[in-house]
């Protein structure tokens, strides 16, 4: 059943990224432009304004999402006004390359949209740029971008989640699971034994716990949504640095404020080994502390995003050589890797939680002689 | 570039949905779940060692039990010796006593018999007595019946005293 519907959405995947890429491809082949693999990819792994279902990239089907600037004041309006504002053609001043731009209008009026980012116009109602990026000031931009959305979305699907498993238990009791809590219950039982039992000291790893199953829960749960390739999902959540960053910085946090007089110990002054060595050694720990979620927010970030690279890759290959026939090739190894990704989803998920139950555990040891 | 690069509205975004969900999930999730399981685990390990007691308890009372009914098999054993010894001995003086018993009567009987017998051939002698006398009345008589039978008589013990 549950491969079934595995296979199924992998399918849909295709489906749809063919019906998109392709008619993609048809609308380029009007303007006499070439389908361009890389900007097709870092397209789909970037944030932006709006969400795109279906049709060509430019005139296709899309919900328009709230931007929200904090520019003087508080500015609120649909992104459909940068989507469907000004069209601008700037000539870079080398090699002379065209950079597209779009000025919005209504609301949007003032401010101008350049690769997903919003910036003021200048006095002469334009952008200037250098080389390839534009110098102008930039708003605070506290939009519900596709990411955003994807956060709230995912978010909303964990509560719903947990929240009916924990019906359950309130309901019936300490009984046997049944239905969803039957399917959770030993991935929850999996984090609170295998990530916090066995990494934190037994008589302090109950107070980490739930934030390890939050951690645990939110990045699979996005991790999934990230391999659908329509709403809900599609969007790079967690393959997004913003996103990894803070999750890491929530870990490392959690460590600086659960670390023990023997954690700062060994961090400022190492013991058994030689006062020389201590002073050698302080520099290294302290390295160390930021080094431990950073090596966090990059594995989290690089094998979301390679994922998604990856399979929207092999799909374009087709496109690439403008043959259907090579979808015997692209599609069963967009589907291998597609697979694999699950099992990735879940895989960083445990990696992020079982790793921040180890450094939580390091910060809380006692010393043992 | 902008790829590794973070963007304050997602950051703020997401900080705010994550301690959010944080908040709630440990306040209305985490916290029913793990207490129900933690509570089903008690229950689970305490009945398991309730198993293994009331075990160790059957254990004890079967041994017990074999122990009362050892015992008793013995103990009937024990009464029954006991009883199969009395009636032995209850036996054995019965014969003894029997058997003095019938030594008395036979002694009474030889003593009796011997008596009777004694008397008896008392009798026989006074009877054989009586009858050698008789018999020697007769034989003197017919001896005598003639002087001349007398006179040889009285010769011949005569002559048998001049022997002597």
């Amino acid at each position: 059943m549950q491969q079934f519907s595995k296979l199924s959405f992998l399918m849909r995947k295709v489906a749809i990224l063919l019906a998109f890429v392709g008619v993609s491809g048809f609308s380029f082949a009007n303007e006499e432009k070439e389908f361009n693999v890389s900007e097709m990819i870092m397209h789909h792994i970037k944030d932006a304004h709006e969400w795109h279902l279906f049709g060509p990239e430019h005139g296709g089907t899309s919900i328009y999402l709230p931007i929200i600037l904090l520019d003087n004041g508080l500015k609120t309006f649909s992104s459909n006004h940068f989507y469907h504002g000004e069209a601008v053609e700037v000539k870079s001043n080398e090699q002379g390359t065209s950079l597209h731009y779009v000025k919005g209008v209504g609301p949007a009026a003032g401010y101008a949209m350049y690769h997903e980012e919003i910036y003021k116009l200048n006095a002469q109602g334009e952008l200037h740029f250098e080389g390839e990026h534009p110098h102008n000031s930039q708003p605070l931009d506290f939009s519900i971008t596709k990411n955003v959305m994807s956060l709230l979305m995912g978010a909303f699907l964990v509560l719903i989640v947990m929240f009916s498993v924990a019906k359950f238990y309130r309901k019936n009791g300490a009984v046997a699971p049944k239905g969803l809590a039957k399917f959770f219950e030993p991935i929850i039982v999996m984090v609170r034994d295998d990530i916090a039992k066995a990494n934190i000291d037994e008589h302090k790893y109950e107070k980490y716990v739930p934030y390890l199953l939050t951690i645990f829960f939110f990045i699979w749960f996005n991790n999934m949504l990230g391999l659908i390739p329509f709403l809900p999902g599609g969007a790079n959540l967690t393959g997004n640095i913003t996103v990894t960053l803070f999750l890491a910085v929530c870990t490392l946090i959690v460590t600086l404020f659960s670390g023990n007089k023997n954690y700062w110990g060994h961090i400022f002054w190492m013991p058994g080994v030689s006062v020389p060595m201590k002073f050698f050694m302080m520099p290294i720990e302290i390295i160390s502390i930021f080094t431990k979620p950073f090596a966090l927010m990059i594995r989290l970030f690089a094998n979301i995003t390679a994922g998604h690279i990856i399979v929207l890759a092999l799909i374009s290959i087709i496109f690439v050589n403008k043959n259907m026939a090579w979808a015997g090739l692209s599609v069963p190894m967009a589907l291998f890797i597609s697979i694999l990704e699950v099992l990735v989803a879940f895989l960083q998920g445990f990696l992020f939680a079982m790793l921040s139950a180890l450094f939580i555990g390091a910060a809380v040891e006692e010393a043992h002689h | 570039m902008d790829l590794i690069l973070p963007d304050l509205g997602l950051l703020f975004w997401t900080g705010i949905v994550f301690c959010l969900l944080l908040f709630l999930l440990a306040k209305f999730a985490w916290k029913p779940i793990l207490n129900a399981v933690n509570a089903r685990e008690q229950k689970i390990s305490e009945a398991l060692e309730l198993a293994v007691k009331t075990q160790a308890e059957m254990k004890a009372l079967k041994a017990e039990n074999d122990q009362i009914l050892k015992e008793a098999r013995a103990e009937r054993d024990n009464i029954l010796k006991e009883a199969k010894e009395a009636a032995n001995t209850m036996i054995e003086d019965a014969k003894t006593k029997s058997k003095v018993e019938s030594q008395k009567i036979v002694e009474a009987a030889r003593l009796n018999i011997n008596s009777e017998k004694a008397a008896a051939i008392a009798e026989i002698k006074t009877h054989v007595a009586t009858l050698a006398v008789e018999i020697a009345e007769k034989v003197v008589r017919g001896e005598l019946a003639s002087d001349e039978k007398q006179k040889a008589l009285a010769e011949k013990l005569a002559g048998d005293i001049q022997m002597n």
